[in-house]
């Protein structure tokens, strides 16, 4: 071997190490920090589902000269890591931030990570529902997020399955079979009789979600955020309720493929309606079935599932202009426009009062005037507090105890154990 | 003009001798350098972004175990505490109960399987043996994903076709993820489909390298082909039966996508923790319950630990049966 090849083999060695040194020290800081009173050349919003903001922000960068770059995640599982990430690691978040009623408490938890809104926007906490104002604030009072949706109730219902077992189909009427949770039960059992044995709900599940937000008073926690799941009255009206629901139930839990096939197949004639699941509904049950689909109201009136904020992370280079944008994206007009293209319903007062919001028909449930039924379920909601905990309580202890005991794989006693002992050791961690 | 070209030759006086002695020196001193080092710098790229990807994260999953180590919050020094709480974990025990019971339902009869299949690849009178060898391998490049979820239909209460087949025989349907041997049963059913295959793969590859003049020897004092393969494949065969169930074990104690998947993405593996293995119980801790990371990480180091020993394990024992 010749000198010159030798030297070419050490040439390339070396190169290669110092390839792989680089790439390494590649992945290091890329901070430019913008000079006071800067004007953004582009701001980042991060949402999961549908918002409904794709217009809005066009209309944004006409007034403002800002851009806006819309970062959609389709579900919420997916979004709350990558959010984990951004906020661990400190670099990657949007300037405006979406954040799930569930979810926010945990991120609530650790204020330092959400600028405080109040300097940077005017005071609109006369504008929004009460309640749903007071949840985006943080315990040391720092304003987190600007209210955007609720997950306002109602119930989908069948009606040619209606028809088929006897059942009248017409809205008002339909409403009028369960002006409480123990009417809907008694219209479930008869749907079962005319039916030939055929479920009513898809889960009993989606009832604690419905019944559970109708209490008032403290879920699974008290506001020292001690776990009182096992105590709670709310907790256990909900409990008792859906465990009465289970002989009427396709035990189909909620997003599991026996619930998305039941849609076109019919293995149940009901399901609980928060407004931004009628797209899901529809998609489930494809185009064959538009026009047997309608919305009635929910028993007892009232109730919420779901529902987010528009918060600004601390590492946003831009606060003040984010926490603008959020407020304009959250006012009475965007709410109303988001709505008629998405369908989250508003939380802002002027909004649900508007003409175009109240008089809104939905084509594939049968023109049912959603509009008007959530609206008038909004005003209904009351007020819970969700500890820090809430959503691993309610998708890990609450609800596999429920599905237990729907399944017949535990009695009720048992299945109620099975849930305050799992709601102590996830809520308490 | 011959001779003119002959002289036209470079003269060897052209290059001046001191410097041609100098150029060697280097030379040689360049050729004693590359011997020495070079090697190092060849397989420097490896130790580096094994150092950043391996090592780092390992270590630093070490520190994480030993604090209260909130994911976007507060990290606290609190020594081994999180270790001491692991031992009296009821769902720490649960999920490591659960991967061992999924793991022997897939490693055992797998490995069985895959060894009967080789045998067969490996029989010189097999037509078509490029085909079949690359048939049987082709579960594995499916992504696991979509394994699971065909699988998790075929397994399906209401609309899957297991239950519509046990319907033929007049056996109700099961509901497969409500129970934890039908769950087990269809986890390990996804496991073993999907790497049979390449388990048979490479105990083929160990099979061909037993040299075959002794199965023609044994042949011509009368041994049964499957006298051949008690007395030559298994003892020959050894060492890669070694490496494939080493290689089993450590999948099988991180079995996660597929149970994830088959419980509708829910970490807790079923309503009542019925299939929750180790690795999700570890995600449930670290990443999904964001306050827990410290004990995420200790679960993640338990998960470590244990297959180290399992694997010494499986290690002792194949060694000595196969003696």
């Amino acid at each position: 071997m010749s000198v010159t090849t030798r030297r070419t083999r050490l040439a390339a060695a070396a190169l290669a190490a110092v390839t792989a040194i680089g790439g390494l020290a590649a992945c290091g800081n890329d901070d430019d920090e913008p000079a006071a009173g800067e004007k953004p050349a582009k701001l980042v919003v991060d949402t999961f589902g549908e918002f409904g903001y794709d217009e809005l922000v066009k209309q944004y960068e006409k007034d403002t000269g800002i851009k806006v770059e819309l970062r959609k995640t389709a579900q919420l599982g997916d979004y709350r890591p990558k959010l984990v990430r951004y906020l661990a690691t400190g670099k990657g978040a949007a300037d405006v931030t979406a954040l799930e009623e569930g979810i926010l408490n945990e991120f609530k938890a650790n204020p330092r990570n959400w600028a405080d809104l109040n300097p940077l926007v005017a005071d609109h906490s006369k504008e929004f529902l009460p309640w749903k104002w007071e949840l985006g604030k943080a315990p040391d009072g720092r304003l987190i997020g600007l209210p955007t949706d609720v997950g306002s109730l109602a119930v989908c219902y069948r009606k040619d399955l209606f028809e088929a077992a006897g059942l009248p189909t017409d809205r008002d009427q339909v409403s009028a079979l369960w002006p409480d949770w123990k009417g809907f039960h008694d219209a479930g059992l008869k749907y079962k009789q005319g039916s030939g044995g055929k479920a009513f709900i898809d889960s009993i599940t989606a009832v604690s979600n419905g019944v559970m937000f109708q209490g008032n008073g403290d879920l699974f926690y008290d506001k020292e955020n001690n776990i009182i799941a096992d105590t709670s009255p709310a907790v256990k009206n909900a409990w008792e309720t859906a465990t009465s629901m289970a002989d009427i139930s396709a035990k189909a839990g909620t997003w599991s493929p026996e619930w998305s096939g039941g849609f076109k197949q019919g293995t149940f004639a009901a399901t609980f309606c928060p407004s931004w699941m009628l797209g899901i509904v529809a998609d489930n049950s494809g185009p064959a079935n538009k026009g047997k689909w309608d919305v009635a109201a929910v028993p007892g009136g009232g109730g919420n599932w779901g529902g987010s904020w528009l918060a600004v992370p601390e590492q946003s280079k831009y606060p003040k202009e984010a926490a603008k944008l959020a407020e304009y994206l959250t006012n009475a007009k965007s709410q109303v426009e988001a709505f008629k293209l998405k369908g989250p319903l508003p939380t802002n007062l002027e909004a649900l009062k508007n003409d175009a919001f109240i008089s809104y028909t939905n084509e594939y449930f049968s023109n049912a005037p959603t509009g008007k039924i959530f609206g008038e379920s909004v005003a209904k909601i009351q007020p819970m507090y969700l500890g820090p905990k809430h959503q691993a309580v309610k998708e890990n202890a609450l609800e596999p105890a429920l599905r237990a005991f729907e399944n017949g794989q535990a009695d009720k006693a048992k299945a109620w154990e099975q849930f305050t002992k799992d709601a102590k050791t996830q809520g308490a961690f | 003009m011959s001779l003119s070209a002959t002289t036209a030759r470079p003269s060897p006086a052209a290059p001046p001798p001191p410097d041609d002695s100098s150029r060697r020196r280097r030379g040689k001193l360049l050729n004693r350098l590359d011997v020495k080092y070079s090697p190092y710098l060849y397989i420097a790229p490896f130790f580096l972004i094994f150092g950043a990807f391996g090592l780092y994260p390992m270590m630093r999953t070490a520190w994480m175990s030993l604090h209260d180590w909130d994911m976007i919050g507060d990290h606290t020094f609190i020594g081994f505490d999180n270790y001491t709480r692991l031992v009296s974990d009821e769902y720490f025990w649960n999920a490591l109960v659960n991967t061992f019971g999924i793991f022997a339902l897939s490693t055992i009869p797998q490995l069985l399987l895959a060894l009967f299949l080789a045998n067969l690849l490996n029989r010189t009178f097999l037509r078509a043996k490029t085909f079949f060898r690359m048939a049987i391998f082709m579960p594995n490049v499916v992504s696991v994903a979509a394994v699971a979820i065909v699988f998790g239909m075929l397994f399906q209460r209401e609309f899957g076709l297991f239950n519509w087949l046990l319907s033929f025989v007049g056996v109700d349907p099961v509901d497969w993820d409500g129970h934890r041997w039908s769950s087990w049963m269809a986890i390990s059913s996804m496991v073993n489909w999907r790497w049979t295959g390449y388990n048979t793969l490479i105990l083929l590859a160990g099979m061909q390298a037993i040299p075959k003049d002794l199965y023609e020897a044994a042949a011509i004092d009368g041994a049964s082909p499957w006298r051949q393969f008690w007395q030559i494949t298994l003892p020959m065969l050894k060492p890669t039966f070694i490496f494939v169930v080493i290689l089993s074990t450590i999948g099988g104690m991180q079995l996660f996508t597929e149970p994830l998947l088959f419980a509708n993405g829910n970490i807790i593996g079923g309503n009542q923790r019925e299939f929750q293995t180790l690795a999700m119980y570890m995600y449930e801790m670290g990443i999904v319950n964001l306050n827990t990371a410290g004990y995420g990480a200790a679960v993640a180091w338990a998960i470590f630990m244990i297959i180290i020993l399992v694997s010494l394990f499986n290690f002792l024992l194949v060694r000595r049966s196969a003696k």
